[in-house]
């Protein structure tokens, strides 16, 4: 079946199987290998991107399902050259080591300031209960999503 | 994944005629249960009829003592509702322990009820406020709606268009959450509505139920000592790498206790 969405602002057409997983149009079609598949069974979150405004486990959505919606994905984030604050700030706390579940963490942590400018931990870590990272003991990631915030706030 | 149809009806009529001609269908709705099924290939329908275009299938309205949240709203919606927070405050602290963020995103009520998972939430909220399940074609009270293990008393061609919850006069929802997944080891309802007392729980069997000595002696004196003593029995209670049953059967008393105190 064809696919029509808007993929960080440019309006995409795709032939795609009624079975695509919407991380599999992103990686596979449009190249945009940024969202990382970690798991079969929905919990990692290395998949997450936005839909229509909203994080969603783009491993768990068939790309049929986001036909004529927006997606933002990891690449859609920094303007030119211009990291996003949060990308910035997970490079300047050490918010990853291998990096794997850094897109899903950013993407997630998105829509969290999106929704709540001035997180406590306590709200960051339970809004990333959904993103599993291997590496880093989430102190870093919390406390870039800390700094990020602020810097966005000023 | 198997292969499959895909058909996106507008309408429940639709949607059910689209399921009485195809061959080995399935309705989808937030997707969180049953794609993830489908990428194990635990399920392989030949048609998925996806719910998300019906027109009305979402939304909460409110009346003076009940609440009707259609059976495609999200978790999120329900947990961040201004209405549910003031009418049933426990209802929307329950879709707020779902899970994730993103589960929460798309996952729906009517799908978590449909699909009765012996660990999930939704059930004994549904139970344990006495709500209403409106199908396309009749409506079931809550403790008839639950039949066992997965299993409700809908037909293969029924859809859920909505619960509608009488307003309680007071509620607490608590959960032992599994600390990886998120479902209930153990999670309680208890409520007072319309006079009536009830305790629904969730996690700790095959399917959720109510605990009714625990109720009988709510109904005399509505505080966590009046339950304290009440045995839970622990044979044929759920058995798994998380909890034994007899651990189960001590965490029914504990968070019955809690939920009580958290009901005030
Ligand atoms: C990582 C993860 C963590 C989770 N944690 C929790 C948790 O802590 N607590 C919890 O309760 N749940 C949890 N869930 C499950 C989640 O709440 C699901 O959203 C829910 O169980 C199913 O709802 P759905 O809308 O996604 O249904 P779907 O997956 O779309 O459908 C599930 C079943 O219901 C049927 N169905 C769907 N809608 C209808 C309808 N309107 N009428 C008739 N049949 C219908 C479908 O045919 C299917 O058989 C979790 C899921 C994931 C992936
Ligand atoms: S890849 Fe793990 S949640 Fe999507
Ligand atoms: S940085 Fe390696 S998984 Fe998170």
């Amino acid at each position: 079946m064809k696919v029509q969405l808007s993929v960080n602002g440019r309006e995409v057409e795709a032939e795609a199987e009624t079975r695509t997983l919407l991380v599999d149009l992103l990686r596979d079609e449009l190249r945009l290998t940024g969202t990382h598949v970690g798991c079969d069974t929905s919990q990692c979150g290395a998949c997450v991107v936005h839909v229509d405004g909203r994080s969603v486990k783009s491993c768990t959505l068939l790309a049929a399902q986001a036909n004529g919606c927006e997606v933002t994905t990891i690449e859609g984030l920094a303007d030119g050259d211009q990291l996003h604050p949060l990308q910035a700030a997970f490079k300047e706390e050490h918010g990853l080591q291998c990096g794997f579940c850094t897109p899903g963490m950013i993407m997630s942590s998105a829509d969290l300031l999106s929704r709540n400018t001035d997180p406590s931990e306590k709200e960051i870590r339970d809004w990333l209960e959904g993103n599993i990272c291997r590496c880093t003991g989430y102190h870093n990631i919390v406390k870039a999503v800390q700094t990020a915030a602020k810097q966005m706030r000023d | 994944m198997y292969k499959f149809n895909y058909q996106q009806p507008s309408s429940v009529e639709e949607a059910i005629a689209l399921f009485k001609s195809s061959e080995d269908p399935k309705f989808i709705s937030g997707g969180m249960t049953l794609l993830p099924t489908m990428k194990l290939r635990l399920a392989q329908p030949s048609d998925l009829i996806d719910l998300n275009a019906v027109a009305d299938f979402a939304g909460i309205t409110a009346s003076e003592n009940t609440l009707t949240i259609g059976a495609g709203t999200r978790h999120a919606d329900v947990a961040g509702s201004d209405v549910v927070g003031r009418m049933i405050p426990a209802l929307a602290h329950l879709a707020d322990s779902i899970g994730d963020p993103q589960v929460r995103n798309r996952g729906t009520i009517g799908g978590s009820i449909a699909n009765n998972d012996p660990a999930a939430d939704y059930p004994a909220g549904v139970l344990g406020l006495n709500a209403t399940v409106v199908t396309d074609r009749r409506e079931i009270a809550a403790d008839d709606f639950f039949a066992g293990m997965f299993e409700t008393v809908l037909e293969d061609d029924e859809i859920v268009i909505a619960v509608r919850f009488p307003v309680p006069k007071r509620a607490a929802y608590v959960k032992f959450p599994n600390p990886a997944s998120r479902y209930a080891v153990v999670g309680v309802m208890v409520a007072e509505c319309a006079g009536a007392i009830r305790v629904a729980v969730t996690g700790a069997g095959p399917c959720v139920y109510r605990f009714t000595a625990m109720e009988a002696a709510l109904s005399k004196d509505f505080s966590s000592d009046a339950i304290k003593g009440i045995p839970c029995e622990q044979d044929g209670l759920n058995e798994d790498i998380h909890a034994s049953a007899e651990y189960r059967a001590h965490l029914v008393g504990v968070i019955a206790q809690r939920a009580v105190a958290a009901a005030g």
